[in-house]
């Protein structure tokens, strides 16, 4: 076996500017690959971090109908206190849920008592809000995070408005029978503007939701939950569907929907096409592989007929004369994809210290901090091994059943 | 026994409809410690009837016992191993390993085809390159050694596996009339001592004086066998 690793490696040196240029196009493969999934990669989760720890939360729960209609922010479809209480106990029988807050979505008028404007509101239970959206103190621009009889307004209201903090306000809301009610409020915070197209989203106490809808229960538009690992969501989200299930509303229909944020977000879908630009660069690098690796061992068969010839004559049996020859592209292999990985590490490195930022939607300097997970790496160069390997296996089992006397006589 | 027992045996090459001849019912039979050389023109059967006897080919026809075995019934693997088992080989033009050193490549048949412990294989290996002169050049690579140097190393790895014959086809053809000589007088040498047959094609008539039995091959039949006591 040592020996044949030695002839291998000898005849990779034979061909060194050969060997080394394969090498060199295998690196450079896995180096596309790697950097781009590292880039790519870090702006991903950059946004989805951004999406559900400043807002929708990792899971949201809403009672059956609620998303499909969620332009309208319904009253009637809410989840009532009886649910409530039955979907608690099966919340906080979930390990991997880490905190979940309540929600009623509402749409209203502010008036500064010049001027009105129509805005919608997210009525929240701030001290579970921000465990569940961690990063929504992180949008206020100005002032303080909310108390009961306050409110946080959008930039643009409070612009128009030319409101500062401290001003009072009024928000008008109708209520679930239809009648409208309205009630001051304290501009505490003013924040960063945010979804649709308007920007216009403040939030306002779950208390004082209450008391302007007229609710004599509690009612909530949506449960949000965050889960203590991120990468449990499906896990998570296929327990929710199953235990939630079981309870039923008025048709003997499940009551509850659930959706993960991918579900709620527009952005994965650019997610989702990022994912797959990674396919393809790596569909991209196989081909290079296979292609560079095994032109070059056909090459080194053809070259060598003679010297396969003689040592088959010998009496070589064709099984080493085939590991001969895997060794080589394994080794082209192998190390082309050291190299790549070293150069990937050092693009990767350089990226880093060097501070790039990209825009992206309402985020104007996203820090790219590309990241390779060691596991990516190993992927990564297991592919690359793998298909040198196949890419070496139709040359190497030529040679192995040349027949002594013909390949000897080749010039 | 006879190391080579040929029967009746004929080789045809078929060239899509033109079938040629190259042996023609011979039938010889080689016994042990001999030298035996085949002459002939060129096109006359001489590397056919090598390559029968080095079990590197099958006979059309007639039976062909090399060391008792009968080759026809063996497959492609089966001749590999039988190769490695009792055979050596000398070409033409060397087929040395080039990227091997000249100490490697006579040591390549010990790892690669017949294995022996490695403290016994460097016994082996340097006393055979000590037997060809070829000791205080064993490091270099084949490139920087000449053609007759080569053949020495080669006639080195023939015999590292202790074969029972050693085919060498036209082993001087490459070398001038100088180098021939010494190659042949040293594997005339070497079938003494160490009891290998060295069975070997050429056309030159002069080399024909070095070995003990020289046959005379033409458009594929055997014409003439002479014997010689040096
Ligand atoms: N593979 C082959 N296919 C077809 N014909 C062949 C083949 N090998 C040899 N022959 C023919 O068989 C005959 C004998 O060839 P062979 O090579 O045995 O001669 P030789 O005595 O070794 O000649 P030389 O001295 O030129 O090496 C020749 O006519 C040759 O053309
Ligand atoms: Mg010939």
């Amino acid at each position: 076996m040592n020996n044949i690793i030695k002839i291998a490696f000898r005849n990779l040196y034979r061909q060194k500017r050969r060997s080394f240029l394969t090498m060199g196009i295998v690196a450079f493969g896995v180096l596309a690959v790697l950097l781009f999934s590292a880039t790519a990669g870090s702006f991903k989760n950059f946004m989805i971090s951004e999406i559900t720890d400043s807002m929708l939360g990792h899971i949201q729960i809403h009672a059956k109908g609620y998303v499909s209609s969620l332009d309208n922010l319904p009253l009637d479809k809410t989840i009532k206190a009886k649910q409530i209480k039955e979907m608690e106990k099966i919340l906080d029988e979930i390990p991997e849920i880490e905190s979940y807050t309540y929600r009623i979505l509402l749409g209203g008028m502010v008036s500064n008592y010049l001027e009105s404007t129509s805005a919608k509101f997210s009525a929240i239970i701030p001290a579970k809000e921000t465990k569940v959206a961690p990063l929504l103190e992180e949008r206020l621009l100005k002032g303080e995070f909310l108390k009961k009889g306050e409110i946080l307004l959008p930039e643009m209201i409070t612009k128009g408005f030319d409101s500062k903090i401290g001003d009072d306000i009024v928000l008008v809301a109708t209520n679930a029978d239809g009648s409208v009610n309205g009630q001051p409020l304290k501009i505490s915070g003013i924040m960063e503007s945010v979804v649709g197209p308007t920007g216009k989203y403040g939030y306002i106490h779950f208390d004082d939701a209450k008391s302007i809808l007229r609710m004599n229960e509690t009612e909530i538009s949506e449960v949000a939950i965050r889960l203590k690992n991120f990468n449990d969501l499906e896990k998570v989200n296929s327990i929710l569907n199953e235990k939630l299930a079981a309870i039923k509303n008025k048709k003997d229909q499940p009551f509850f929907e659930i959706h993960t944020w991918e579900k709620l977000s527009p952005f994965y879908n650019i997610a989702k096409m990022i994912d797959m630009m990674s396919m393809f660069i790596k569909i991209i690098l196989i081909g290079i592989v296979l292609v560079s690796i095994m032109n070059v061992m056909i090459m080194a068969v053809y070259e060598r007929t003679k010297e396969i010839g003689a040592i088959s004559a010998m009496g070589t049996l064709p099984s080493k004369i085939r590991l001969m020859f895997l060794f080589e592209g394994l080794f082209l292999g192998v190390f082309g994809s050291v190299i790549g990985v070293v150069a990937s590490l050092i693009a990767i490195f350089i990226v880093n210290i060097s501070n790039i930022t990209v825009a992206f939607g309402r985020n104007s300097n996203i820090l790219l901090q590309p990241e390779v997970s060691f596991s990516q790496i190993v992927m990564t160069a297991l592919i690359v091994i793998l298909v040198a390997i196949v890419a070496v296996l139709e040359p190497a089992f030529k040679a192995s059943k040349l027949e002594p006397i013909e390949a000897l006589r080749q010039n | 026994m006879s190391l080579i027992s040929c029967q009746g045996i004929s080789k045809i090459y078929k060239m899509g409809e033109v079938e040629i001849k190259a042996l023609n019912n011979v039938s010889v039979e080689i016994s042990k410690s001999q030298s035996i050389s085949f002459i002939g023109p060129s096109g006359s059967g001489k590397t056919t009837m090598l390559n029968l006897f080095g079990v590197l080919d099958k006979p059309t026809s007639g039976t062909l016992k090399v060391i008792g075995t009968d080759i026809s019934k063996l497959n492609y693997v089966e001749r590999a191993k039988f190769r490695g088992e009792h055979l050596g080989f000398i070409f033409q033009n060397f087929n040395l390993i080039p990227v091997l050193t000249v100490y490697e490549n006579v040591e390549y048949p010990l790892i690669m085809v017949k294995s022996i412990p490695p403290k016994e294989r460097k016994e082996k290996v340097l006393s055979l390159l000590d037997a060809v002169g070829m000791l205080d050049q064993k490091d270099k690579l084949i490139n920087q050694i000449s053609g007759g140097q080569k053949q020495r190393v080669a006639i080195a790895r023939s015999l590292t596996t202790d074969p029972k014959i050693v085919l060498a086809d036209e082993p001087t053809a490459n070398l001038d009339h100088e180098s021939a000589y010494k190659v042949m007088s040293l594997m005339k040498r070497l079938s003494r001592e160490i009891g290998t047959t060295f069975i070997f094609s050429t056309h030159d008539p002069k080399i024909v004086k070095e070995v003990d039995i020289t046959y005379t091959i033409e458009d594929g039949v055997l014409v003439n066998r002479e014997e010689r006591n040096n």
